[in-house]
This record gives C-alpha cells, sequence and structure tokens, in this order.
C-alpha cells in the first residue's frame, strides 16, 4: 500500500533535528529505523506532513560506558544493543529482552530509542528500562532535560517529551552482578507478548537484597509490579516466596482485552510470569 | 541438434529441484503487477465500511478532480455490461442465491464490497481520490451470527439480503438408508442409546482466510482484436467461461493469462468482483487498466474459507464397532453463494465416514447467507471439515470405552484386503493399507514411549502434561469424474487437457490445462514427460495458464493436476510415441509389429538398428520421407476423464505439551505417514505435505477471521490473523508408503491437501489428550493459551480431582 504524501527532511546534526521539529510541530513524525511508523503510513493510519529522518545524525548512534551507567544513543538499532558486550555484562535484560524482539529484520533495521519513544504498551523495551532505573535524555527549543524512567510514559502510545521534544539518548545504571530475565508469552514467534515480565534481582547469601519488576501489556503503559518488589526484598530466595510475592503481580494493573486473551487471562499470566522470570533471574 | 543418443535414468521418484524457483523466488518473472503496459491506467477501490447498508448516495466529484485521476465510477455508472459472480454450484434445485453484482448500486451485503472505483494514471494518485469519495449509506441490521442467521427466520432476525425473505441458502441431504448405500441411522442410534454407545458433540469450524503470498492483482488489456486479462489466479480458463457467459463478450474475444501466481489455496478459485470491474473499466475506457489489491484489502474481500458449525452424533456398539454416524452442519456461506460456495461442505458429505466401515450415515447441510465475506474453497475444500470431525469422534470414542485411540480406528477401518470398498456414502476406495501406514507411523513416532512418557507426567503431576493425537485419514482427490459431478449439479466437467509438441530440434513442448500457482507442475510434469519419450528432463518445457497456448483447460484445485492433468499427458505422450513408431518403421525399414520403444528409442527387434525419438521429430518436420497418408506431425493432445477419484491415505500422529499453568501449548513431535501412491517428486511432495501440514496445524492453534458485533473484521491485519513462520514449526517427521491409485496409469493420488486435511484434528485430539485426564474433553479451535486455560479451569470447577 502507498502512504499519503509527505515531505522528507534528513538532518545531520541535532540542532538541525530540534529545529526542523520545532519549525512543523504537530505535523511532523520523526522517523529513525520506521519499523513501527513505515506499517502505520502505508495502511493510512497517520498521515504526517512532514517526516524528519535522525537516521543521519551520527550523535544518536552508539553506546558507551559513562562510569555507572551506559548510555544507548537513541538510534542505535535493537541488534547493535542486544550483541554489545557491555550490554551482556552490565544490563543483560536488555539484551535478553531483544532476543525475543520482533523477528530479525526488524531487530537490524528498528532502533532502541525509536521503540521507546513509540511507547507501545505491548512494546519489549518498556518494561526492562523501568525495571533498571533507565534515564531518558531529551533534547527541544529549550534545551536538554532528563526523564526518568517512571515517568517516561505517559499513556497509550504517549510518553511525556513534549511535542517539540526528541529523544537523544537513553542512560542505563549499571546492574553488575544482578540476574536478569525476560519471560515473553507469545502464540506466534513475530507477534507482540501478550504479556512479558523484566525482572532484575540481586541476591546476596541466599536473600533477595534488591528487586526490579516490569511487566509488558499489562496497561495502557509498561508498569512496575512494586507490590512484587517489595514482597520479595529482604526475603530468602525461595521458590514459595516468590510464588506468593509474584501473585501480587497484576495488583493496580488494566490490562488489555483483545483477540490473545481477556484482562483477567492476562492477570493470571502476570503472576505465572513473574513466578518464572523471577524465578529464573534469581537463578533459583 | 540435440537429438537424444543416450537413454536417460528415471526421472519419476527423482529428487529434483524445481526448475521454477529461481524466477519465482526473486520475482524476476511474471507476475501479474510486473504486467506494465503503454497507457495502462491504475484503479483504486473504494469499499464498504459496513457489513450491510443502503447505498443512499455517492459524491465522486472531488476524486474526479484530483489531479491525474481520468475518471470515478459507481455501480449506477455500469448496466448488464458489469456482468455477475457467479455460482457454478447450486447444490439444490431450489436452492436461494442472491444476485452477486461486482459492484453493487444499491445496497452492501459485507464490509469489503466495493461500492465505488477511482482510475488514474498512478497507483498513488489512485489511491489518494479513493479517500475523497463521498459514501452516505444507511445502516441496515446485519446478520452475522451463523447459528442466529440461521433461525433468523423463526426468530425475526436480521436477514442478509432482506429481499430474499431468508438466510437460508439450501439443505443438502444425504441418507444411506434412501440412498441404499446403508442402514437407517436413526435405528442405529436408538440401538446404541439401549445397548451400546453414543457420543454426541458440537465442534466449531472457525473461519480461515487463505493468506496466499501474492495479493490479487489483474490487468486487462482492451485494445486487439481479443481483450486480454491477466490475473493472479487458479482458474483462467474458468474466469474466461464466466466472462463470456456473464458481460456478452463473445469466448472467442476473449484471452484470459494466468501468469506465474503466487500460491492460492483455493483463495484464488474465484470470478471476483475486481476482475470484473476491471474488465468493465478497460472496456470502457480503452485503455490497459491494472489493480493490484493491498493485504488489507485480500484479507477482507477475498474469499475466505470453512466456518461451520457440525453436530455429530456417533452410534457403536459396546466393544467399539461403530454403527452409525449423523452428522448435521451449519455452513456460513457469507454474503454470496461463490463460485464452488455451497459445494465446498457438500464435497466432505463423502468423507466424514472417512477410512471407516460404518453401516448407516446421514448427513445434512444447511447453507447459510449473512453479512460477512464470502467463503468458498480454502486448502482442502470440505475434506478437511469432515476429517476433522470424524477423527475428533473417533478419539472421543476411543476416550469413552477407555481403550487406545489407535484401537478404536482398527477395529472399524477397512481391511487392507477388502479394496475395492463401496462407502456408506457411495464411493469406491480403489486402493489403500491404512495397516501398513499405520504401523509404521507408530514406529517412526515411538508410540509407547511417548504413551509411557504422558503416563509418568500424569503420575507426577507435571505442570506441564503431553497428550498424544491421532489422525487416521483419508481424502478424495483428483477432481473429478465429469459424471459424479453432473449428478451434483456442478456447473462443469472434470477432465483435464494437455499437448505434447515435438519440437525439430529435439526439445519438447508440453502443455497442460492445469494452471500452476506454485507447485512445482513444470518440474513434476517435465519428469513424467522425459521418462516416457526417453527424452532429458531439460528438454522438456512446461506451458500453462494462458488460454491461447492452453487453449483447453479446467485448472488447479482439489489435488487434481497430477492424477487428473498428468494422466492427461502421459497419454499424450503415447499417442506420440505411437505415431513416431510408424514414421520410425517407415524410416528403418521394418514393418511395425517389429518396433520396440525404450528410453527415448525406437529399435528394430533383434537388430542393432534404431532412431532416437528426436531423429524421428527431425525427420518428421522436414518431412521429406514420411509414410503415405500420414501427417507431418507428431504433436498430440489428450483429454482425460477420470473414471473414479483417487483416494490418498495416512496415518498422522502429534504429541503436544501443554503447560496447565498458562494454557500454552507447543508441538514436541508430529510424525506423518502419507500414502499419495506413485511419488513422481519426492522432494516436491516433502514441500506439499510441510506446507500443508503447517496450514493444517495453524487451524488448530493459531488462525481465525473474527468478526465484531458491528460486522467488521478483526483480524483485518497480520497483527491479528495469525500466520505461523518457521520459528513456530518443528522438525516434521515424513514418511510413505505406497498403494498406487489404480485409476490412473501413474498410480499417483494427489498430495496437495493431504497435510493440511490431517494435521488439523491430530493436533487438536492431542491437545485435548494432554489434559483429558483435568477433565477436558474439548477445546475450540483455535486452541490459544486462554481457551486451554479456560477448559482446565472449568473442568476443575466441575469436576474436581474426581478423575
Amino acid at each position: 500500500m502507498i502512504p499519503a504524501d509527505f515531505d522528507y527532511l534528513a538532518p545531520t546534526t541535532l540542532d538541525e533535528a530540534v529545529a526542523a521539529l520545532a519549525e512543523h510541530g504537530d505535523d511532523a513524525k520523526i522517523i529513525a529505523g520506521g519499523q513501527s511508523l513505515l506499517p502505520v503510513l502505508r495502511m493510512r493510519l497517520n498521515a504526517p506532513e512532514v517526516l524528519i529522518d535522525v537516521g543521519r545524525i551520527e550523535a544518536l548512534r552508539g553506546i558507551r560506558d559513562d562510569g555507572d551507567a551506559l548510555v544507548i544513543g537513541a538510534t542505535t538499532t535493537h541488534h547493535t544493543v542486544s550483541s554489545d558486550p557491555l550490554v551482556r555484562e552490565h544490563v543483560a535484560l536488555i539484551a535478553k529482552a531483544i532476543e525475543h524482539l520482533a523477528d530479525a529484520q526488524v531487530r537490524h533495521r528498528g532502533t532502541f530509542g525509536g521503540a521507546l519513544s513509540h511507547a507501545d504498551p505491548a512494546g519489549d523495551l518498556g518494561a526492562p528500562v523501568l525495571a533498571l532505573g533507565a534515564e531518558f535524555l531529551v533534547a527541544g527549543p529549550g534545551g536538554r532535560r532528563t526523564i526518568a524512567a517512571d515517568d517516561f510514559f505517559d499513556d497509550f502510545f504517549t510518553t511525556s517529551m513534549a511535542d517539540d521534544e526528541l529523544l537523544v539518548e537513553v542512560r542505563i545504571p549499571k546492574h553488575t552482578g544482578w540476574g536478569g530475565h525476560y519471560e515473553k508469552f507469545v502464540r506466534v514467534a513475530h507477534q507482540w507478548p501478550i504479556v512479558a515480565v523484566a525482572a532484575a534481582v540481586r541476591t546476596a547469601g541466599g536473600a533477595i537484597a534488591e528487586a526490579r519488576v516490569g511487566l509488558t501489556n499489562m496497561d495502557v503503559t509498561p508498569v512496575r509490579a512494586r507490590a512484587v518488589e517489595e514482597a520479595l526484598v529482604g526475603m530468602p530466595a525461595s521458590e514459595e516466596v516468590i510464588r506468593q510475592a509474584a501473585a501480587a503481580a497484576a495488583d493496580g494493573t488494566n490490562p488489555p482485552t483483545d483477540l490473545n486473551g481477556d484482562a483477567d487471562y492476562r492477570r493470571h499470566l502476570a503472576s505465572v510470569l513473574t513466578r518464572r522470570a523471577v524465578l529464573a533471574a534469581a537463578e533459583v | 541438434m540435440t537429438a537424444v543418443e543416450e537413454a536417460p535414468v528415471a526421472e519419476i521418484g527423482r529428487d529434483r529441484r524445481r526448475k521454477e524457483d529461481q524466477r519465482l523466488i526473486t520475482g524476476r518473472t511474471r507476475w501479474t503487477d510486473n504486467i506494465t503496459l503503454p497507457g495502462m491506467l491504475h484503479v483504486a477501490m473504494v469499499r464498504s465500511p459496513f457489513a450491510h447498508a443502503r447505498i443512499v448516495g455517492i459524491d465522486t466529484s472531488e476524486a474526479a478532480s484530483s489531479p491525474n485521476v481520468t475518471a470515478v465510477f459507481t455501480g449506477a455508472d455500469f448496466g448488464e455490461e458489469l456482468g455477475a459472480c457467479i455460482n457454478a454450484w447450486p447444490i439444490t434445485p431450489d436452492q436461494v442465491t442472491p444476485a452477486h453484482s461486482p459492484m453493487p448500486a444499491d445496497r452492501v451485503a459485507f464490509a469489503g464490497e466495493i461500492v465505488a472505483v477511482v482510475v488514474a494514471r498512478t497507483a498513488t494518485a489512485a489511491r489518494d481520490a479513493a479517500e475523497l469519495v463521498d459514501v452516505d449509506y444507511e445502516e441496515l441490521p446485519a446478520a452475522l451470527d451463523l447459528k442466529e442467521a440461521a433461525t433468523a427466520d423463526e426468530t425475526g432476525g436480521p436477514i442478509a439480503h432482506p429481499d430474499l425473505g431468508t438466510n437460508k441458502s439450501a439443505l443438502w441431504v444425504f441418507d444411506s438408508a434412501d440412498a441404499g448405500t446403508g442402514g437407517d441411522v436413526e435405528e442405529a442410534i436408538a440401538k446404541a442409546r439401549a445397548d451400546g454407545v453414543v457420543i454426541e458433540r458440537e465442534f466449531r469450524q472457525q473461519r480461515l482466510i487463505p493468506a496466499f503470498m501474492e495479493p490479487r492483482s489483474v490487468v486487462v488489456d482492451p485494445t486487439g482484436e481479443q481483450l486480454t486479462m491477466w490475473s493472479a489466479t487458479q482458474i483462467p480458463h474458468i474466469v474466461r467461461f464466466a466472462l463470456a457467459a456473464t458481460t456478452g463478450v463473445p469466448e472467442s474475444k476473449i484471452r484470459v493469462i494466468a501468469p506465474d501466481v503466487g500460491g492460492g489455496f483455493g483463495g484464488k478459485l474465484q470470478t471476483t468482483p475486481e476482475e470484473w470491474v476491471v474488465w468493465a473499466l478497460a472496456r470502457r475506457l480503452g485503455k490497459p487498466v491494472k489493480y493490484t489489491e493491498t493485504r488489507s484489502e485480500s484479507l477482507v474481500a477475498g474469499h475466505h474459507g470453512r466456518d461451520q458449525w457440525q453436530k455429530l452424533t456417533l452410534s457403536a456398539e459396546k466393544d467399539g464397532t461403530v454403527t452409525g454416524l449423523k452428522v448435521e452442519l451449519l455452513a456460513d456461506l457469507g454474503a454470496y453463494v461463490a463460485v464452488v460456495g455451497g459445494g465446498v461442505p457438500v464435497l466432505g458429505a463423502f468423507m466424514f465416514n472417512a477410512i471407516y466401515k460404518f453401516p448407516a450415515y446421514h448427513f445434512a447441510c444447511q447453507t447459510v447467507l449473512t453479512n460477512k465475506t464470502w467463503t468458498d474453497a480454502y486448502r482442502g475444500a470440505g475434506r478437511p471439515e469432515a476429517t476433522f470431525g470424524i477423527e475428533r469422534m473417533m478419539d472421543e470414542l476411543a476416550a469413552e470405552l477407555g481403550v487406545d485411540p489407535l484401537e478404536v480406528r482398527e477395529k472399524n477401518w477397512i481391511g487392507h484386503e477388502e479394496f475395492p470398498f463401496t462407502t456408506v456414502a457411495g464411493l469406491e476406495y480403489d486402493s489403500g493399507n491404512y495397516e501398513a501406514a499405520t504401523a509404521l507411523a507408530k514406529e517412526k513416532f515411538g508410540y509407547a514411549e511417548l504413551r509411557a512418557e504422558q503416563r509418568r507426567r500424569r503420575e507426577s503431576g507435571d505442570p506441564v502434561q503431553l497428550g498424544i493425537g491421532v489422525s487416521t485419514f483419508t481424502e478424495m482427490c483428483g477432481l473429478a469424474p465429469s459424471r459424479v459431478l453432473g449428478s451434483l449439479d456442478y456447473g462443469a466437467g472434470g477432465w483435464e487437457h494437455a499437448s505434447v509438441r515435438m519440437l525439430a530440434t529435439g526439445t519438447v513442448e508440453v502443455i497442460t490445462g492445469a494452471s500452476a500457482h506454485g507447485q512445482g507442475h513444470e518440474t513434476a510434469f517435465s519428469q513424467i514427460v522425459a521418462d516416457r519419450l526417453g527424452v532429458p528432463f531439460e528438454a522438456v518445457e512446461v506451458l500453462h495458464g494462458d488460454t491461447q497456448i492452453a487453449a483447453k483447460g479446467l485448472d488447479t484445485y482439489g489435488s487434481r493436476s497430477l492424477v487428473v492433468g498428468g494422466e492427461a499427458l502421459v497419454r499424450a505422450s503415447d499417442k506420440v510415441i505411437a505415431k513416431a513408431k510408424l514414421v520410425a518403421a517407415h524410416l528403418l525399414e521394418a514393418s511395425v509389429d517389429d518396433i520396440e520403444f525404450s528410453a527415448g528409442r525406437f529399435n528394430v527387434r533383434g537388430t542393432g538398428q534404431g532412431m532416437a525419438i528426436g531423429e524421428i521429430a527431425a525427420a518428421v518436420f522436414a518431412a521429406h520421407d514420411l509414410p503415405d497418408d500420414m501427417e507431418p506431425s507428431l504433436d498430440s493432445d489428450a483429454t482425460y476423464d477420470p473414471v473414479n477419484f483417487s483416494y490418498p491415505h495416512g496415518t498422522h500422529l502429534c504429541a503436544m505439551e501443554v503447560d496447565t499453568e498458562t494454557g500454552a501449548v507447543r508441538m514436541r513431535k508430529y510424525t506423518c505417514v502419507d500414502d499419495v501412491g506413485t511419488v513422481i517428486n519426492p522432494l516436491i511432495v516433502a514441500g506439499q505435505v510441510h506446507g500443508g501440514l503447517v496450514q493444517g496445524i495453524a487451524q488448530a492453534l493459531w488462525e481465525e477471521a473474527v468478526y465484531d458485533d458491528a460486522g467488521t473484521l478483526v483480524s483485518g491485519s497480520f497483527v491479528d490473523y495469525l500466520l505461523p513462520t518457521a520459528a513456530d514449526t518443528i522438525d516434521f517427521d515424513l514418511g510413505h508408503t505406497v498403494t498406487p491409485s489404480l485409476t490412473n496409469s501413474l498410480g499417483t493420488k494427489g498430495v496437495g491437501e493431504a497435510g493440511t486435511i490431517a494435521s488439523t484434528p491430530a493436533v487438536v485430539n492431542a491437545v485435548v489428550d494432554a489434559v483429558r485426564h483435568l477433565g477436558v474433553d474439548d477445546v475450540r479451535m483455535p486452541c490459544t493459551p486462554q481457551r486451554v486455560w479456560q477448559a482446565i479451569q472449568a473442568a476443575a470447577a466441575t469436576e474436581g480431582a474426581s478423575r
């Protein structure tokens, strides 16, 4: 199918991109890998007048070690992120989530920042970045600011970035030595998760010292399972403890109902998958 | 000159890579959408978003004045010249058949129906302008649910076509007592209720979408004496016939070409509104016109498949001997009776009894009109539905009796020594060996070991349970003996045509009326002819799909190409040999009776003298020295009408793991032993079986076309209509037994549909078997994790842990 007509801009610096966004505002859409946007355009579900392609801005691409954190440029492809040795060592949960994201073609074209900016509640990256307490550096006409992961996802396909802001990079605190696991539940391999659970756990002396759990597709945004986290911390890393804690996974969530399952079923899945994710992350 | 000097090795039975694949896979070939003609115009369709609505008015002015737009038309702009989409198989004399205009002017009957068309100089301009066509609809109550639509006459519910006054299209009945092929099923059931076993179940055959790889596309060139249509269709010959019959253009003025066609699965076995509209546009405008649908359009407007409710009653003696089978179907036609339409479930009428010796049988199918996408053939067409029903019932019977599902089948199937066997549905099965296929399948599958593992998991209360599903299927292929089709009121015959042309340089052109759309005809047919004529595989060119070249044919569906078309090919080849023999005798100065033909050479018996067939072809081309009264041609035709169907069969065994905590299912092992008769090309057969299996498994687990309460297709993209990929399948364990068909000279039976027909019940039986001990006796297709989990929960609530 053929998208409606649009103008195409390809700035080579971040300042140019910010300026273009300021100029065109609501009429513009930013395109990076295009893996979410292009299908929308081709099905004519959206018809922006201007596409701003940020793929030529060198500064938005790459992964760097920033001491206590890794910084991932917004247009770094999923494949680059998941195969990066630093990522695999310090934020393994991210790499594990990406390994099951869509298919190989999408992972080679789609970008880390693009997927997060798209803010699909069924996207695979939201729950892991919530669990790992990432920070989002965004740029706009007024300069740059940082948004905490807990504040980044605002609503269904909506972030707290302003219309004239774009994502520059994501800063993820190192979780070296933590266990991480992404438990994804799908019917066929290439679909969005029906429910998925991202768990990061640090154990010490047979007890759970710290635990972070993020849920995919359990609400209009990715969400933290705080009740589970609270129930785990300080407890022995045992199957029974984890089972009881996971029972609260769906507390306070508002999951969707669709052809793959209704809300009640998703709540049930959330607790089963949370148990499995935490067990795997804690290596119990 | 490439005259053949040495006999090639046997081609039949040889793993040949498909000669057509390089161009098909790279796309450097003649897909319809690749065709560009001078001055060609492009079309975009405006389609109804409503399931049922009156068209109050259509404002085309803004679209018509858009840049590069040539014309905008609505149904009202055309009269009779638009023609009609046909139903070729009225299954009863009193079938209620709504008129089917390709572009209705007054009322739409399903969401996706064409209401206006935009013609423009580019596809983009047409698409842009289509969004500017303003249609004023008045919504009408829509008949959506199959069961509710079937009873709307009594309940006063919505009627899909109010002018018809009913949603009931036709009631087709077969009764073995009436037909004289068996006893009275009511008596059998009554007896079993008193002193036997009666199994009653209701199964849902969900609605499916064929989802062929290449979206439908059509180009019409009205310049020249013959109007030419290129279409991504399975049935160029039938399209040509129907265009002539409904648009007033003489058949001799019509050329239809199915160039390379990217899959169909029955979904391109249709005379489509899109073809008819483009035909009318090209004639009206006098210029070539092209339309290629989007995937979204394909999903909503291309015909769908299956969609039945099946109410089954099976009676048996206490020892498991079956005594009767009663089948009551509701079949959803959608908004119109498509080209085969109501005939699809009727094909199933002959297959519910399957391989079993039922003494009494009753089949009744009510076809029903609704305001949904029309339905028609989809891979297997009637036979998957039947096979699913009976194979699920045989597993249920085994469970009721507490015996192994293979044991109850063995007790009831036709023994190999009993062939030919006339079934309770009146068909004569010519050959088969169910014992051999089952024995091999059990061995390859590791049946006893998997049963032992299943027992261990049950005993240990493993959260992941194991189930084993059985499907011992047969099907009727090689559609079809024309006399049988006549007796069923089908509008055409079932013969097939072939021509063999011997070229002067020793190569061979083979023309088949079976129009391939991805099956590998070019390779398999080359192998057959190479063997028959003793020429190299590479020397054979197979031509098809163009009514100017393949002038006669009935196209490709129902696993018929090899069984019917292949036999025509053999017979045409034999005629070539017979003619060549006369020439050989003449040139070798021998009696015809002394000429022996073997491996491409005509030899004079008892001498070293002989000539290759290529040499004879050259001599006939020169025509300098031929027998008196002989035409200078070896070319030969054959039109073959089969005397019977062919009956492939096989035993499929499936092991499924079911995660009882989530309802997730995972295939553990799949073994199939298919008996498709003589195998021409094992590689192609394996490909057909693999693809067929995945399609059948997909019905069991993944695919379903779902409508909302307004009649909108919810599964209108591949995000929601779940097609599997290679990542979702496992390595299948394939095997074969070979019991040749006795009704054609090659002994082939057809393989295009076997995998699809057999696999669906094997998978569902395995899923149910995994959790039967928890009280589950059915899971509706597709067996989604939620459905499996809910079935377990429901069983636990009603039965507790009593089992």
